[in-house]
């Protein structure tokens, strides 16, 4: 395979940051670790910034501050109590995820440390109702070894997760409170991957570790996986929310095509002689140009008292309109960072377009006396707010000039990113002195490190001995977390088989016709019920789920009956083989056991998942032999 | 000597130094590299605490540390000098800050974790600049104690510098106090200062000041509003729910900690809160305070403190109460049951003691209500033997109103006419409806 790249030449690193949620009580309180939707109560709360030993406070903290931001929290009695309130102090932390977290860490070949030290670090945005996140290093000097080489994991944390965010106001930002305090796992390893498909093997290895304990949460958003970025010259660029694992390598291909792009950028900026001091904040009012413009856009902010401001980027021509990511240029950068203002920007590169003509480009061209090589950005706003986003926009082309500018960046579904946030500072951490330090025994930590769990392909193996199942098969159900209900399943009494083929490949058959993600474990295990009852034949899986995956508050049994998926007495069963017999009377007098086969097809055309095929057959040999 | 401390001497190893430690992990040598922290208090002190450079810290085993090399000792860090007293604003109330112990404002080293409190005018001005929009504050740190261990001695102290303050010239004092026994300090300073002319206001926090989510800066800018308001008595200021949307100003006598955690722990109790305040105001929800006035203010501060508080329970033996009355004390508070009762067994010691010269007065365990001796049986006995049924007053409040009655007389019927005669607002007149649970 011929690569887009040469990683080596570039001088590629990349370093991951896994954090996982675990599946046991949260980390600070006994309350159990889930989500709901029902609100029972709200409080609100003001975070004041914290004084330094010298005597210095944030002073953006202090300014949001000031301003009033307030941050509601939305509770429920059951998934949030007064620790998570901070209205009591914190309790725990959990043995078990303190446990689970050390298993992690043997798997991961790291060493526990002899004794755990939580500590606050401080988090202001009202993410965490205390203002702070309780965080702790449980092990350090871990190693993933790949094809490429060993990749180091330099600490594994144990700490708490976040509430999570219904709604950001202007002055307040409205939390939901049930997520804060479930335990997650942190692992983040030294930025020695030097390749994109050595990302995905590390980040699989690690995966591979936590599942085996069985004690990680699954499903959408209990996994979070960020990347650290750059190439030699480039800058590090941090991007978060990567749901997929196969889409790892994509994300920093695209990544190294971007840096690799704006270093082009750079490149012919300063060929052109372009002075960092001539990109400036000086807007122009070109309201006059648009008076009868047909951009809608425009003309909504003109009558609405708005202003069409314009900036000039000396030397940007052609450049603000390169691609730079499939689909992305510098200008849809420029316009992420303005998105905190206005909606959109426009810049000449795209003009004229979107109801601007060409009349109008040319006036503005005139208006800033601009060169062959200059560009514009435009906005339409309310004035003070167009400003603010011309502001961004500057900043980002002065940025240009030096290359990449570091910055924490949101994954996007296809694979390339956006720009979220400035990269954070150093943490401010101190230690949480309202939980002892917890010293780990040597025979404590000889005890867990002697009983870990089995890794995936350990259970691969067992799953082809054990059951007699297709390597493949155990590898797919092990790989998509289904091995502990095939397990469970099993343990029941479903054939292995049976109990693989259908959360493989029927689960994964109806994947392109429904959205089976819908399809809960409740559901599966409910339709396994019915199977074990009697209730319904094999063949009504694949209708069962569909219907579930379409209605997915429905239960199996119900969807069973109302789609007439039950299985039918053996009376009825009966009933309707005489049905068919009767109406081919004719054929099977002629042919004999000759119409077996014509018989079966249309008797199964009418019991098809409503009756078990080995019945039907027996019953229509039986009335055939009775008849001839 | 922990170990931690005789490996720190050993090695000459101080707090802040950068230190380098390979530690055998089974037959391999790890590397570590960090800031000595100081060791933990109540720890074994097996390890050694490390800060990382990535800010976090561990402890390192001391027996398995093969070596420890000091790559940087600590630099001596200036002492950061803050000034007292900030110059004044015309036109804005003075208010006095009395600093009793605790943390209303703290200053966090994230370098070696220590937090510091932050008692100055400039520290505060920094931490909580609203305070100063209000009023021309003058912090002063008269003792510095946990407010478990508080004493009658400390409230006689706290009393005169309140005087002191107000009879300088300031418009109102805050008392920043631990929150444990606040409500027993804001009782005392309502006995002892009885001609007040200006606002008195006891403040604390729940939630440690370090952490982004206290309620200390926003209860202390609350009492600093609420001692430059008309209100001329003791009060308690803190938290009025779990938001930080108000306070509540609560009469010294009524308000007692109802909750051993929350913001809002502190309740009037068989009473109305004085004022809610909120960010930019006050609001009254009473009129019947006494007004701020002219006048000197005195401290009577004649304390008996041979008095205890004795729950009444099932079980409970007069013996205790024999004993209090062997070993000299003058007064007793019965937290009784419901209506005020104690077992009929018990009656006969109560008898002995009012016999013997003490007095023993009579509240409820249940805090809300108004005791009430003349409905059962018990009760009556209770009186006959001599016990001052207490009305609607706490138990606290009545301790500690009975010591500083006992430090005026000795005449039983003189301490029972003063037990329920109302100084501060310590018995209301009749039950109001809405006094309870809220």
């Amino acid at each position: 395979m011929t690569e887009k790249f040469n990683y080596e030449k570039l001088g590629l690193k990349v370093g991951l940051e896994i954090h996982r949620q675990l599946d046991t009580k949260k980390l600070f309180s006994p309350v159990p670790s889930e989500l709901n939707e029902k609100v029972d109560f709200i409080f609100e709360r003001r975070l004041r910034p914290t004084m330094s030993e010298m005597g210095e406070i944030d002073p953006a903290a202090l300014e949001e501050f000031k301003k009033g931001r307030k941050y509601i929290y939305e509770g429920n009695y059951e998934l949030t109590d007064l620790v998570y309130m901070d209205e009591e102090p914190p309790r725990g932390p959990d043995r078990e995820a303190l446990e689970v977290s050390l298993q992690i860490a043997y798997l991961l070949n790291a060493k526990p440390v002899d004794e755990v030290h939580f500590m606050r670090k401080i988090v202001i945005d009202g993410s965490n109702v205390s203002g702070f996140q309780r965080t702790a290093i449980i092990a350090m000097n871990g190693k993933v070894d790949t094809p490429w080489g060993s990749v180091g994991i330099p600490t594994i944390c144990l700490e708490e997760d976040a509430c999570r965010i219904v709604e950001r106001k202007e002055k307040e930002v409205i939390y939901r409170v049930d997520r804060l305090g479930i335990p997650l796992v942190e692992i983040s390893t030294t930025p020695d991957i030097h390749h994109p498909e050595q990302a995905k093997v590390v980040a699989k290895y690690i995966g591979d570790a936590l599942r085996a304990t069985r004690k990680v949460k699954r499903g959408l958003g209990t996994i979070r996986q960020d990347l650290n970025v750059s190439i030699r010259g480039g800058a590090r660029i941090e991007i978060k929310g990567v749901q997929e694992l196969d889409m790892i390598p994509l994300i920093i291909e695209r990544e190294v095509e971007r840096q690799v792009n704006l270093l082009k950028i750079r490149d012919e900026l300063r060929e052109r002689g372009v002075n960092p001091e001539e990109v400036k904040e000086e807007f122009h009012d070109v309201t006059e140009v648009f008076q009868n413009t047909e951009s809608k856009i425009i003309a909504r902010a003109i009558r609405k008292g708005g202003k069409v401001l314009a900036v000039r980027l000396p030397g940007f021509r052609g450049l603000i309109g390169r691609e730079i990511q499939p689909g992305r240029r510098l200008g849809t950068e420029m316009a992420d960072r303005a998105k905190k203002y206005v909606k959109g920007i426009f810049h000449i590169d795209e003009l004229p377009d979107y109801g601007i003509t060409e009349k109008e480009v040319n006036a503005v061209i005139e208006k800033l006396s601009l060169g062959e090589k200059d560009a514009f950005v435009l906005v339409a706003a309310e004035e003070e707010t167009a400003r603010k986003a011309l502001a961004e926009v500057v900043k980002r082309a002065k940025e240009a000039l030096e290359g990449v500018p570091e910055e924490t960046r949101r994954a996007l579904p296809d694979g390339n990113t956006q720009y979220m946030r400035p990269l954070p500072g150093k943490a401010r951490m101190y230690p949480e002195t309202d939980i002892p330090t917890i010293f780990l025994p040597s025979g404590y930590k000889e005890r867990i490190k002697a009983n870990l769990p089995e890794l995936p392909q350990e259970r691969v193996e067992r799953y082809v001995k054990e059951y007699s199942i297709d390597k493949s098969l155990a590898e797919t159900l092990v790989n998509d977390e289904r091995d502990e209900l095939f397990e469970e399943l099993v343990k029941k009494g479903i054939k292995p088989s049976l109990a693989a083929s259908v959360l493989v490949v029927v689960l994964k058959g109806l994947k392109k016709e429904v959205p089976i993600e819908k399809v809960t474990e409740e559901h599966i295990r409910g339709a396994f019920e019915l199977y074990l009852k009697g209730k319904i034949a094999k063949e009504a899986f694949e209708e069962i789920f569909k219907e579930l995956a379409r209605n997915p508050e429905k239960t199996a049994k119900q969807v069973a009956e109302e789609k007439g998926l039950t299985l039918l007495s053996e009376e009825e069963v009966e009933r309707i083989v005489d049905e068919v017999i009767q109406q081919n009377i004719d054929v099977i007098k002629a042919k004999g056991m000759g119409a077996m086969g014509m018989i079966m097809g249309r008797a199964m055309a009418k019991l098809r998942g409503r009756a078990d095929g080995k019945l039907v057959n027996t019953l229509v040999r039986k009335k055939i032999q009775e008849l001839s | 000597m922990r170990k931690v401390e005789e490996f720190m001497r050993k090695h000459n190893l101080g707090v802040g130094d950068l230190v380098r430690i390979l530690k055998w992990e089974g037959n391999e040598l790890l590397a570590f590299e960090g800031l000595v922290m100081p060791p933990y208090e109540l720890s074994p002190g097996e390890t050694l605490t490390i800060k990382l450079d990535n800010g976090y810290n561990i402890g390192i085993l001391i027996d398995a540390i093969e070596k420890v090399e000091v790559l940087e000792k600590a630099a001596k860090r200036p002492r950061m000098a803050f000034q007292e007293v900030l110059p004044r604003k015309e036109g804005l109330p003075n208010v006095t800050i009395l600093g009793t112990g605790g943390t209303i404002a703290s200053r966090v080293d994230y370098k070696t974790g220590a937090v510091h409190p932050a008692f100055t005018a400039e520290e505060l001005a920094k931490a909580v600049p609203e305070i100063f929009e209000m009023a021309n504050v003058t912090p002063k740190l008269i003792m510095n104690i946990l407010s478990e261990d508080m004493k009658p001695a400390y409230w006689k102290r706290i009393a005169h510098e309140v005087a002191k303050a107000l009879n300088s010239g300031e418009d109102g004092v805050v008392i920043a106090h631990g929150t444990d026994t606040m409500g027993y300090t804001a009782s005392a300073l309502s006995f002892m200062l009885g001609n007040l002319t200006k606002p008195v206001v006891l403040v604390g926090a729940q939630r440690s000041s370090d952490r982004p989510s206290s309620d200390s800066a926003m209860n202390l800018t609350c009492a600093v509003r609420m001692a430059t308001s008309d209100v001329a008595e003791v009060m308690v200021v803190m938290h009025g729910e779990t938001s930080d949307t108000y306070c509540l100003a609560h009469r010294g006598t009524k308000v007692r900690k109802m909750h051993t955690s929350r913001r809002d722990a502190f309740r009037s109790i068989n009473d109305v809160p004085i004022a809610k305040i909120w960010k930019d105001r006050i609001e009254l929800l009473r009129d019947d305070y006494r007004r701020r006035g002219e006048g000197e203010v005195g401290v009577d501060d004649r304390m008996e403190e041979k008095v205890a508080i004795l729950k009444a329970y099932p079980g409970v033996s007069g013996e205790i109460l024999d004993f209090l009355v062997d070993r000299g004390y003058k007064g007793v508070v019965i937290e009784g049951t419901g209506l005020g009762h104690v077992s009929q067994d018990f009656i006969p010691h109560v008898e002995r003691a009012v016999q013997e010269g003490v007095a023993v007065c009579v509240t409820s365990q249940c805090l809300y209500g108004r005791v009430n001796l003349n409905v059962y049986s018990n009760g009556r006995k209770l009186l006959r033997a001599g016990a001052i049924p207490c009305e609607d007053m706490l138990p606290e409040t009545a301790y500690v109103k009975l010591m500083w009655v006992l430090g005026h007389t000795d005449d039983p019927e003189e301490v029972s006419k003063m037990m329920l005669t109302n100084y501060a607002g310590e018995i209301t007149p009749y039950t109001r409806f809405d006094t309870f649970l809220r």
